[in-house]
């Protein structure tokens, strides 16, 4: 007797399971959003005139604990700008069969030209292909930009362009505060979280 | 070898071929061969949030004999190295290795003497996943990225040398068989978009622009 009801509580446990939620994600159909600051694969970023925030300083690649990062440096002439300021890098590769995604090189750059997306679907059949250069993580160019290498735009030193990037920041995808944040700019109005409502 | 390898060229064989591919990609077996913690995020994905189970492949077979495709998770030391090229040669044919995480890949941040720099040293791999360790996401993401690999693969001799002249003329895919994100791949109009991309060689641009559209907190389109 002890066993038949038994085994009924068993199987009803499993029964019950036909109506409850399910707790599968659809992955591939429906993509789950993932968490704002999930690290996945990397941006460079733009100026809101186009050119390059990165001045191929290398304290990326410094930064880096697995070596994923190769910077190789280039001067900035009148005829040829690819960044406000004097450098700019003329080789950005990011080995992602190396980059751990830990982030450190996102905090090392000095001027939010590298920031983190949170997309992650990286796998490729060929190590080369895994290495992306400077083409591939440069960031689109949306409208009102222009394609370097061209004059700077927004000022006449650099000091103008990182001035303007308090308020203006061009895409530095992810890495600015929500508008909505205590501390953050408001709007793009410049003004900080002690007077904005 | 098998029979395969007697096969007359033709279209009855693209027929075979796609029935074979068909079949073998279905009902991937994974051999269990977890080595540090990306095997945490296999597991996950072989349970019922994840579920590898609906893509047939939800066992990890614990008998190389009866898996086709080898999940390397995790860095591989120089002494399991020998393990691991056994366990891969007592697989039966036809058998597929996805290494899984930096480490498997290329070493990751283990350069040292210990660390076997990439398991491509010691076996064959047919997809090198990224990510330290890579989110279950990203290992279904290279299982179907694999599977679309397979339902391409030539089938014995005579469809080699038929997709040499595939190729010859000239008449090959503009994306690459397993080169799409899958979350493209299964949706009509995102997949149009990436074959577009592709086609103008702006698919990673592609892909952070549809990132910063969903963002909507960015800078600059603070209409939220």
């Amino acid at each position: 007797m002890g066993a038949i009801t038994g085994s009924f509580k068993g199987f009803g446990v499993t029964f019950s399971h036909m109506f409850k939620k399910v707790v599968t994600t659809d992955y591939p159909f429906k993509p789950p959003v993932s968490a704002p600051r999930y690290h996945g694969r990397h941006i460079l970023n733009r100026h809101p005139d186009g050119l390059e925030k990165c001045i191929g300083c290398e304290l990326c690649a410094w930064a880096c604990p697995a070596d994923a990062i190769y910077v190789e440096g280039g001067d900035n002439t009148e005829e040829q700008r690819f960044s406000p300021g004097e450098r700019y890098a003329s080789t950005y590769q990011i080995n992602y069969a190396r980059c751990i995604f830990c982030g450190l090189c996102i905090e090392a750059c000095p001027t939010r030209s590298l920031t983190m997306s949170n997309e992650y679907e990286l796998a490729r059949d060929n190590r080369q292909d895994l290495i992306f250069t400077k083409e591939q993580l440069l960031a689109p160019l949306l409208p009102g930009m222009e394609q370097p290498p061209h004059p700077m735009r927004l000022g006449d030193t650099e000091k103008d362009y990182y001035v303007g990037a308090l308020t203006n920041p061009g895409t530095s995808a992810g890495a600015e505060r929500a508008p909505w944040s205590e501390t953050g700019t408001v709007d793009g109005s410049g003004t900080t979280g002690e007077n904005a409502s | 070898m098998g029979i395969e390898e007697k096969l007359p060229s033709g279209i009855l064989l693209t027929s075979v071929e796609k029935l074979v591919n068909w079949s073998r990609k279905s009902s991937f077996w994974g051999a269990t061969f977890g080595l540090a913690c990306c095997a945490i995020e296999m597991m996950a994905a072989g349970g019922s949030h994840y579920d590898l189970g609906r893509w047939g492949m939800e066992v990890f077979r614990a008998s190389p004999r009866q898996a086709d495709l080898m999940i390397v998770a995790g860095r591989v030391s120089q002494k399991m190295a020998p393990v691991l090229r056994q366990i891969y040669d007592q697989m039966a044919e036809p058998r597929w290795v996805i290494s899984m995480g930096v480490c498997a890949s290329s070493g990751g941040m283990f350069n040292n003497y210990a660390i076997v720099q990439g398991v491509d040293h010691v076996v064959p791999v047919d997809m090198y996943l990224p990510g330290c360790p890579p989110r279950p996401e990203m290992l279904i993401d290279a299982i179907l990225k694999l599977r679309e690999k397979i339902g391409h693969e030539p089938l014995g001799p005579n469809g080699r040398k038929m997709l040499e002249a595939r190729r010859a003329r000239g008449d090959i895919p503009v994306v690459a068989p397993g080169s799409m994100p899958s979350s493209y791949r299964n949706d009509k109009a995102r997949r149009a978009e990436w074959t577009r991309a592709v086609a103008e060689g702006r698919e990673e641009q592609l892909r952070i622009e549809n990132w910063m559209k969903a963002q909507n907190h960015l800078v600059g389109r603070a209409d939220r």
